[in-house]
């Protein structure tokens, strides 16, 4: 039944949850904007990109060994530019490729809200190319293998795909963590701890850093993970550039973290504390949180956060139940839109309006989306993009987002009646101000480029 | 309730743009004579090391003699490193940052922290950059609490150079931002009086984008053009804070400026002489000596502060590395500084003197320097400086002398 506020609920759904309205995907929404949201779930994840060129993306193992050969080009290379550079573009061509593929499927999915899902699971578990070129090269391929599939599965299964993960593995420093007491760190005078990515597990991935743990709790759990490492160039072949447990790099004994002691002495210690991580009620709370700052509000309403970590914690963390208790949530259907979009999400959203996707790796994604502040794959920190509208509205960004608006308008302004592809861009959302301003715009171009620039634009 | 946009000015922006700098110079005049007189000139630039800096690495205390044992192979050798004095020196790629301390123009405080004791990143960023003495007391950033404490009596304004603002800018004062790279050929001064006019009731935007405006226009009309994307080397970040003291140096600029550098966060292969930490500090040295040469003889008027959320573990960690430790490097820079030698104590790198038996401890709360540079150099008052920019440190004592 089609309730009085239909029209609002539909819209919120296609914009807030969604991606941004394709044409005639409010419509669709419209008799039942939850049913809408909760058929997008399904059991085996997110989408997966896929290739414009046909063939199938590399896994993270054969982008390590592709890493491996890139870093010796390079070393052949010497100082000969021309050649680093074909080793470079060699390397980087297929984080492109991809970088692209998932662009074209965030801008013409028909399940945006399963996409969006995914993204924030992929900024949860961020990796990032700051750290160097094997991230470039790997990063997508954590995306797709470590998070996608993982997104509507339980957290520990996502938690663990991700702490297993190579890419994870040589972002925040795990490869060569080596107990003092282990038979290597006793060998060799050099090696030893690194306690970089037990910390941010502990802080960004699971518990939340004001859950009480101590700098005690992040050193024995970095013990714990000592011995998770990855085949490298000297191992065997068929360990090349993917996750190995190394008995001779593993801290002997028990551990205790946050309060429980483990006896296993072998990979099965960490993986017992991530698990319990995964069901710790900190992190119930620190993912509710999360999730409904991402969602509705930077500051979001208490209830729905306690919905949220009522979920979590009853059904074990599973995630597609979460995902249903955030659309069920009657707190997260506020009729205001708090959120603003992120550059990627405006970018995507933008694309979504004129029916179109992007085409030019450079002059559509990577050029953009670096001048508005969210260079792809690339976020400063291991805590991923921020949510909250502070650090995204700064004069510059918003300057820069007008600058893209207008571009993109004379790119793609779409034919027919401006006022009817703001209508259906933004449906019961669009204000009596932003309809009465592109109705006087003097072209197309103009008015769509009023339209991605309007406030209700810019927010969800 | 109704808010009205920022007052603009009446000359249309294309034919400021025409006249150009002389044009600029025009509209800008009543901001420019209140900017100088006012302050007297003087200038405040703030770069953030985000990833938590090295300081047993920026300014190596090769006299200390536990140093070399507790880094092994990430120690600075003597015989490389730029000597201060007989406890302290510079990493090598500090070379700009040497010829400063020499001639008086930059000093080092060797064992600086944050109020309270945290390894997170993040919270320990939001605790640098917000001034408060406890995690979360305060939402807004010192700098912007700065600002309103000279102002109106003294109206200036501030400058954040890159995509997203930081914190220590957050508030209710605007600040400007500006980043290279993305500037459309074709804005049309039609779509813009639109979007403005829709900004008008937006707290969030409409501000925003009419500082963001304001600014691109003098960056346009200074002819400074630079493509997007960080800065990798030490001649990109000259060229980036080359564009900063243009912006700084133009009637009626910005007295303040904030900057960052990230990639300090160096777990793994952190290198010593050469490599990944070695490259990073070249930035610094790069940004330190081009706003030096931008500003020219304004240089003369300015401090820049140098600061980081937290230092490293003092011992070498198993991937020659370090991870998150405690105290860390603070270096102040600028002619407008006075002549001095190390701020504050050095604890020394003993086993018995490290916190938890791990980090270089602090002799300083890193407020101490903040408050003496902004008592000294930019007139603001002991009582608000203990109240309003750093909430509740009455009994954190400003370093008098500094500039």
């Amino acid at each position: 039944m089609k309730r009085p506020d239909a029209n609002l609920h539909a819209a919120i759904a296609v914009t807030r949850f969604g991606l941004g309205a394709r044409p005639g995907e409010i419509t669709d929404a419209l008799t039942d904007p939850q049913g809408w949201l909760l058929d997008q779930i399904r059991p085996e994840g997110a989408d997966t990109p896929v290739n414009l060129s046909g063939a199938p993306f590399p896994s993270s193992r054969q982008r390590v060994l592709d890493f491996l050969a890139y870093r010796e080009a390079v070393q052949t290379a010497g100082k000969d530019p021309d050649a680093r550079k074909t080793a470079a573009q060699a390397l980087n061509s297929e984080t492109g490729a991809e970088l692209h593929a998932r662009a074209v499927l965030a801008a013409s999915t028909a399940a945006p809200f399963r996409e969006r899902w995914a993204l924030f699971w992929a900024n949860h578990f961020s990796v990032s190319v700051i750290k160097g070129e094997e991230l470039a090269a790997t990063a997508p391929a954590f995306d797709r293998e470590a998070i996608r599939p993982h997104v509507f599965g339980r957290f520990e299964g996502l938690l663990l795909a991700s702490t297993r993960h190579p890419a994870m593995l040589m972002y925040l420093d795990q490869q060569r963590s080596t107990g003092p007491n282990s038979a290597l760190g006793q060998k060799r005078d050099k090696t030893g701890l690194n306690e970089n990515l037990a910390r941010e597990v502990m802080e960004l991935h699971t518990l939340g850093a004001d859950a009480g743990y101590t700098q005690a709790d992040v050193t024995e759990f970095a013990r714990a993970l000592t011995g998770w490492s990855m085949g490298g160039k000297a191992g065997p072949e068929d360990q090349q550039g993917i996750f190995v447990f190394r008995p001779v790099m593993h801290e002997p004994g028990p551990r205790t973290v946050f309060g429980r002691t483990y006896s296993q002495d072998d990979e099965a210690q960490a993986i017992a504390i991530l698990r319990d991580l995964a069901k710790s009620p900190h992190t119930a709370d620190h993912v509710a949180r999360q999730l409904a700052t991402h969602f509705v509000a930077d500051a979001p309403p208490p209830e729905l956060v306690a919905t949220l970590k009522q979920s979590f914690l009853e059904t074990d963390g599973s995630l597609d139940h979460l995902a249903r208790a955030l659309i069920t949530s009657p707190a997260a259907w506020t009729p205001g839109a708090a959120k603003l979009k992120t550059p990627y999400e405006f970018l995507i959203s933008s694309h979504r309006a004129a029916g179109t996707t992007p085409v030019d790796l450079r002059k559509d994604l990577y050029g953009p989306l670096t001048a508005l502040g969210q260079r792809p794959y690339s976020a400063p920190q291991p805590n991923g993009w921020s949510d909250q509208a502070s650090d995204w509205a700064s004069p510059d960004a918003i300057v820069k987002r007008l600058s893209f608006a207008q571009g993109f308008a004379s790119a793609h302004a779409p034919l027919g009646d401006p006022i009817q592809v703001a209508k259906a861009s933004l449906g019961a959302r669009l204000s009596p101000a932003a309809l009465t301003a592109i109705s006087r715009a003097e072209s197309r171009e103009d008015a769509f480029a009023i339209l991605l620039m309007s406030p209700e634009f810019q927010r969800r | 309730m109704t808010t009205h946009a920022p007052e603009r000015p009446t000359v249309s922006r294309r034919a400021a743009l025409a006249l150009g700098g002389a044009g600029l110079s025009a509209i800008l005049l009543g901001q420019a004579h209140a900017a100088t007189t006012d302050l007297g000139g003087r200038k405040l630039v703030v770069i953030i090391c985000r990833g938590a800096m090295d300081g047993l690495s920026v300014c190596p205390p090769i006299g200390d003699a536990d140093y070399a044992n507790l880094r092994g192979a990430i120690a600075i050798p003597g015989d490389q490193a730029l000597k201060l004095d007989d406890t302290f020196s510079l990493h090598p790629s500090l070379s700009g940052l040497h010829g400063m301390v020499q001639s008086g123009q930059a000093r080092i405080a060797p064992a600086v922290a944050i109020p309270q004791r945290i390894r997170s990143h993040f919270e320990a960023q939001d605790m640098l950059e917000s001034g408060g003495d406890q995690l979360y007391g305060v939402a807004t950033g010192w700098l912007n609490r700065t600002l309103q404490a000279v102002q109106p009596s003294r109206p200036i304004k501030a400058l954040s150079i890159g995509p997203q603002q930081p914190l220590i800018l957050h508030g209710p004062v605007e600040a400007e931002s500006w980043s290279p790279g993305g500037r459309s050929n074709s804005q049309s001064e039609r779509v813009t009086a639109a979007v403005q006019a829709l900004y008008q009731d937006d707290y969030l935007l409409g501000p925003a984008l009419a500082t963001g405006l304001e600014v691109q226009n003098q960056a346009m009309a200074q002819g400074m053009t630079m493509s997007g994307g960080g800065a990798q080397s030490g001649g990109d970040a000259k060229a980036l804070a080359l564009t900063t003291a243009k912006f700084m140096t133009q009637p009626g600029g910005p007295s303040i400026a904030v900057l960052s550098l990230g990639g300090f966060d160096t777990h793994a292969g952190q290198g010593a002489v050469s490599g990944r930490l070695a490259n990073r500090l070249a930035v610094l040295d790069g940004t330190l000596t081009g706003l030096q040469a931008g500003l020219g003889e304004q240089w003369g008027k300015t401090v820049v502060i140098v600061a980081t959320e937290f230092g490293r573990t003092a011992h070498v960690n198993g991937t020659s590395g370090t991870d998150h430790g405690t105290a860390s490097t603070l270096i102040l820079a600028g002619g407008a500084l006075k002549r001095g030698g190390i701020i504050g104590d050095w604890p020394t790198l003993q086993a018995t003197r490290l916190f938890e038996n791990r980090d270089l401890a602090p002799t300083l709360d890193i407020r101490q320097v903040f408050k003496g540079v902004l008592a000294d150099h930019m007139g603001v008052s002991r009582a608000a400086l203990d109240h309003n920019v750093f909430p509740g440190s009455v009994a954190v004592k400003p370093i008098y002398g500094l500039a």
